[in-house]
Order: C-alpha cells, then sequence, then structure tokens
C-alpha cells in the first residue's frame, strides 16, 4: 500500500493538492465568494458533459445550455410543485436530462457533424421562448423562486468547529456542488479509460474503422449523447440551487459559447480541462466589468458598453486565437511545455554523465 | 381570403430578406463546406457601416452599394486573417472558430455603436397598394424588389461570368483547379466576400422592421438556416426557394396558429430544421452525398 502510495505519478498528487483547495477554500473566503465558487464548480460540471460529448465522442453540441435549462426546470418543479427533498431532487434531475439527450441521440445519429451543430445552435436560441410557453407549469416569463436551504446540522457543527463561524446556506449549497463535483469528475474518469470511453474515441477518431473493429456505433454516440445530458442536467440543477431561482432569461445562447468556449480554453478530451475552462469562463465576464476603472471623467454609459462587451470581444478572440494556436487548449499547452522540459532537463543529465540521449529517428 | 393574401405577400417579403442570408450561407458552404455561424454578425456590422454612411449625409442608394463594397472587402479580410490558418482543420475546428468571430463581432458592434436600439431608414414610401384585391405594402414589394435584384445578380454571376465558373470550380475540384492554374484559395476569400455582401443586403433590408442593434440578426440567422437546410445547403436555388417557403410559413403560423402566435414562429424555424434534416437530410434541391468507405 505505501508503496504504492510512493510509486503514484505525480499527477495524483496534483490531484490531491487541488481537492484539498477546495475543501479549504471557503475556509478562507467569504460566503458570498463561496457562492461564486460554487457557480464556477456548476460550470466546471457542465462543461465536464460537453467534453464526454464534443472532446471523447466527437459529436458537436452547441446548445447545451438548453440541457441545464431542463435540467433546473426539473429541479425546480419538483422542489415548487411536489415539496420534494433537493437532495432527491438533484439526481432525479439529472437522469431525466440524461434520459432527453438519449432520445435526442437518436435523430442525432443521422446528421452530420455541421448539421448537428446547426440543430442544437438553433435550439439554444429557441430555449427561452420555449420554456415561457407552458407558463403554469414553468412560471413563464417570471420564472420560479425556489426556497432557500439550511446546512444540515451535523455539516454546520463541523464547519463552525474548524472555522470558528457558522455555516452559511452559501457555503452549504459551495460543499454539495464539490461533492457532486468530485463524484462526476472521478466517473468521466473512469468512463473514459474504460470500454465504453475507448470506443467512444474509436468512434471520434475512424468510423469506419471503429465499425470494422466491432464496436455499436449508434449505441456509444448515443450513450455519449446521454450521459452528456445528464452531466448538464446535474449542473442545471445544482445551479438553480446555488441562484435561488431559474427563469426563461437564465438559459440564454450565451450560456451553451460560455460552455463551449470553457470546455474549448481548458482542452478537449482532458479530464481536469473542465475545470480550468470553468474558472476562465465565469471569471472573465466578472473581471471584465472591473477593467474600467470607476472614474468620474469616465462617462457612465461607455463603462456600462465596455462592461457588456468586453466579455462577447474576449470570448470571441480566445475561442478564435485558441482554435488557431493551441486546439487542445491549456492543459494541452501545459502537457507539451512539462514534456519538452523533461526531455530537455533528461538530455542534460546524460550529457554530464557523458551519455547522449538516444537519437529518436533511430530508436 | 385578402387577409390571407395579404400575409402571403408579407411572407414572401420576410422570405426575400431570410434568402439573401440563406444565399450567404450557402455560397460559404460550397466553397469549404462550412456554415457560417458569424453571418448575421457580419450582416449586422454591415448595416450599422451602412447607418454610419446614411446618417453621414449619404443618400440611401448611394451608401447601399457603398456598404455592400466595404462588406465585400471585410468577407475578404476576414478569411484571410481569420480562416486561412485554419483552411484545413477539421469541421468542429472552423464551427468553433466562426462561433468565435460571431461573439467577437457581436461584442465589437456593442462596443463601437452602443446596445440601444435605432431607428433605421426605409427608402419606401408607407403607403399601401392594392394587388388583386390585397392590400401589399411599398415596404414589402420593395424589399422584395431588391431581394430579387440581389438574388438575380448573384445567379447570372455564378453560372454566366467566368469569375463565377471559376469559384465552382474552385470548390469543386481544388486540385483539378489548382492544376489549370486557378488560385483555389483566393476563390475561397472571394466566395468569403460574396457571401458577406450578399448577407449585408438581409441586414439592410430588416433593419427597418426590427430596429438595428447588435442583436438584430440572431433570430434572422435561424430563420436563414431553416431555409438554407429546406433548399438543400448547396444549392443557390434552393436557398431562395427555401427563404420563401420558410418566410410565408413562419408568418402565416404566427397569425393562424394560435398555438405559435409571436412569440413561438422561432420555433417554427427550429422544427423545420429538424423536420427537415431528420426526414430529408439533402433538402428540396440538394444531391444526396455518396461517400466512399
Amino acid at each position: 500500500m505505501l508503496t504504492r502510495i510512493r510509486n503514484s505519478p505525480p499527477r495524483y498528487w496534483l490531484v490531491v493538492v487541488v481537492i484539498l483547495f477546495f475543501i479549504g477554500l471557503p475556509t478562507v473566503i467569504s460566503s458570498f465568494q463561496a457562492s461564486e465558487w460554487a457557480q464556477v464548480l456548476v460550470l466546471a460540471i457542465a462543461i465536464m458533459g460537453l467534453n464526454i460529448l464534443v472532446g471523447y465522442s466527437g459529436q458537436i453540441s452547441l446548445g447545451h445550455g438548453a440541457f441545464m435549462a431542463i435540467g433546473a426546470y426539473t429541479f425546480a418543479i419538483l422542489i415548487h410543485r411536489y415539496r420534494m427533498n433537493y437532495l432527491v431532487a438533484i439526481p432525479l434531475a439529472g437522469l431525466l436530462t440524461g434520459g432527453i439527450g438519449f432520445l435526442f441521440g437518436v435523430p442525432a445519429l443521422r446528421l452530420s457533424a455541421l448539421y448537428l451543430a446547426l440543430a442544437t445552435f438553433a435550439l439554444a436560441v429557441v430555449t427561452p421562448s420555449l420554456i415561457k410557453r407552458p407558463a403554469e407549469l414553468t412560471g413563464g416569463v417570471q420564472g420560479i423562486i425556489l426556497p432557500p436551504v439550511d446546512p444540515p446540522p451535523a455539516a454546520g457543527a463541523a464547519f463552525t468547529a474548524l472555522t470558528g463561524t457558522p455555516m452559511t446556506s452559501d457555503q452549504w449549497i459551495y460543499y454539495l456542488t464539490l461533492a457532486f463535483a468530485l463524484v462526476l469528475f472521478w466517473l468521466a474518469w473512469n468512463l473514459v479509460r474504460h470500454r465504453a470511453g475507448r470506443a467512444m474515441r474509436a468512434v471520434r477518431d475512424g468510423e469506419v474503422a471503429a465499425a470494422a473493429s466491432g464496436v455499436n456505433i449508434a449505441g456509444y454516440k448515443t450513450l455519449a449523447f446521454g450521459i452528456s445530458a445528464l452531466y448538464a442536467g446535474i449542473a442545471g440543477a445544482l445551479f438553480g440551487l446555488a441562484v435561488g431561482f431559474v427563469s426563461p432569461d437564465t438559459f440564454p445562447v450565451s450560456l451553451s459559447i460560455q460552455l463551449l468556449v470553457g470546455a474549448v480554453v481548458g482542452g478537449l478530451a482532458s479530464i481536469p480541462g473542465p475545470l480550468i475552462g470553468a474558472i476562465f469562463a465565469y471569471f472573465l465576464p466578472i473581471e471584465s466589468n472591473q477593467w474600467v476603472p470607476a472614474q468620474t471623467w469616465i462617462p457612465s454609459q461607455i463603462a456600462s458598453t465596455v462592461e457588456k462587451a468586453g466579455p462577447a470581444v474576449t470570448y470571441g478572440v480566445v475561442l478564435i486565437l485558441i482554435m488557431i494556436f493551441a486546439p487542445n487548449g491549456v492543459v494541452g499547452l501545459v502537457t507539451a511545455g512539462y514534456a519538452r522540459l523533461r526531455r530537455r532537463l533528461r538530455g542534460a543529465a546524460d550529457r554530464e554523465n557523458g551519455q547522449m540521449p538516444p537519437d529518436p529517428q533511430t530508436v | 381570403m385578402q387577409e390571407l393574401l395579404q400575409q402571403v405577400v408579407s411572407g414572401i417579403a420576410t422570405g426575400g430578406i431570410f434568402a439573401s442570408l440563406a444565399l450567404a450561407l450557402v455560397l460559404i458552404y460550397n466553397a469549404m463546406g462550412l456554415v457560417n455561424f458569424a453571418q448575421g454578425e457580419m450582416a449586422m456590422l454591415a448595416t450599422f457601416v451602412a447607418l454610419a454612411l446614411i446618417d453621414h449625409g449619404m443618400n440611401y442608394w448611394i451608401a447601399f452599394p457603398v456598404t455592400l463594397v466595404i462588406a465585400f472587402a471585410g468577407g475578404i479580410a476576414i478569411e484571410r486573417v481569420v480562416i486561412r490558418p485554419v483552411e484545413r482543420a477539421p469541421i468542429l475546428t472552423l464551427v468553433i472558430v466562426t462561433l468565435g468571430l460571431a461573439t467577437l463581432i457581436n461584442g465589437l458592434a456593442g462596443f463601437i455603436f452602443g446596445y440601444v436600439p435605432r431607428a433605421f431608414p426605409s427608402p419606401f414610401p408607407v403607403q399601401t397598394v392594392n394587388i388583386l384585391g390585397a392590400l401589399a405594402s411599398y415596404q414589402d414589394l420593395g424589399v422584395i424588389a431588391v431581394s430579387a435584384v440581389v438574388l438575380l445578380a448573384i445567379y447570372l454571376l455564378l453560372q454566366h461570368t467566368t469569375v463565377g465558373l471559376t469559384m465552382r470550380a474552385a470548390a469543386h475540384h481544388p486540385e483539378a483547379s489548382r492544376l489549370l492554374g486557378v488560385r483555389v484559395s483566393w476563390m475561397l476569400a472571394l466566395g468569403w466576400g460574396l457571401a458577406s455582401a450578399v448577407g449585408s443586403v438581409s441586414g439592410i433590408m430588416v433593419a427597418p422592421i426590427l430596429l438595428l442593434q447588435p442583436n438584430m440578426m440572431q433570430t434572422i440567422i435561424i430563420y436563414a438556416f431553416a431555409a438554407a437546410v429546406l433548399g438543400g445547403i448547396e444549392s443557390p436555388i434552393g436557398a431562395v426557394v427555401g427563404g420563401v417557403i420558410v418566410g410565408v410559413t413562419v408568418n402565416l403560423a404566427g397569425v393562424y396558429l394560435p398555438f405559435v402566435g409571436g412569440d413561438l414562429q422561432l420555433a417554427v424555424a427550429l422544427a423545420i430544421i429538424v423536420g427537415v434534416l431528420v426526414l430529408k437530410p439533402n433538402g428540396l434541391f440538394g444531391r444526396p452525398s455518396v461517400r466512399r468507405v
């Protein structure tokens, strides 16, 4: 056991450090900041879903905000109408959204990548007006306001013992989201390393070759859609819980773009990518508010224009630049840089020993 | 009956607007097998340019062609700077790049021109004219006329000029064209310029109706998608026919189907897109694609 831990690759230690960081985070930041980070984790879950679909199975979806909307509204209706416990409602919302995603994946099988992008984009644009229609169920334009949740006594007591301050509702939601994120990231990691993940990647890289090797193409493609929608649904439910209400305008087409930006920036087909992408996609619009210093000599109209246009401009520039120069995102850049550094360091050590590193051409 | 006829005429007018944008999508699809998600935003930016020209005292009918020329140059510039580096990349990359372009142009327009909706002048009088017992507005008839002229011009350019022939050749057989001395990459840029100019017609035509603001084309592009898909995404004639069908259908559905009303017209477009893609993926005029395995 001990040797297994000692021999585990360095990236495992990195994972432990990151998890500890996220567990300890609320004890050093304010309750408001904790609610911000809860939303980062929500985005990370949704982006992980998108990443499974786009990065691993090679199908494109520009309408993942729509699946988040389905999850969030299912959650809100279960709580508001049927007075269900929110801890039960979250997985239920995820399962229902996953089922819908699975069904959506069946017609998607017939579409080429381009048509699929087109159809899902149209879906994302139409979603807000579709939600408004069954007004008695979804609350129409106003949406549904959700009751606040209180931390369970045990968690509250543990938190107080640690920090000396009582646990707020936001902090509890943060930990709940973190728990879901950990489980879902762990599941995704297992998924992509095993049979289903290998099959999905085979379908992505060469459909004909995969079919010839006995991979059930239609099955794995729809499965990827279902799993991806399940992630988005859980993210949507947690989003509703964190924000405290759901309304049609919470799920505009720009949310789907935001998810795509996150997936691309972090790095498609990577497990840490969605987390990095979520941090970027969440904090960029917030940070860009502060780009215009609150000076009296800057007219408020200009300031508010920059505030509105800043994120869009930056998202656009980042999407184009990443696609041109670093198609594998931040994770791709870091991995490539690390591999290069290691090669160089190893080469240096070998030269000092008087040994030349083997010529890669001849090996 | 009279009202129905009126709705059909105004449906054809909106259809003409959709058709221009759909034709722009088809031009780029034919050049490089890509649906340009930024087409609507490019048209919106061109419309802002037109408004700036008119606000500086230029006559509408001079500003209109000047804007098309600027849009043409802008389209070529975008292709050279943004699309060229990823020309051979997988389709996913290209789609994401055009989406990034759409977001970028949308933000830029908001940054330069602001988000306050602006009135856009219409050169057509507000009166209506009686045709066969139906009252049609000069606005609608004017839009139909302008769209028809532009679409005809593109048709003649593609089918009856050397440039058009070269462009089609470069799209269908890049290698053979290159051997015959066609600069294929520049033909792609030309396609983008042309698409940008045609698309901006739709922006200029729709702006008096919708009011000009950065998100103006966000719904129009969905209708244009529907039109292009319905017509078969590689067929210029299909785009025009599809545009008119979508325009009339959406208009009639909004008026006569109480369930649809004004706010679910966009959902009709989504239904058309999904329906066509699932039932008849090649649309009305597209050729079935054969793939060698």
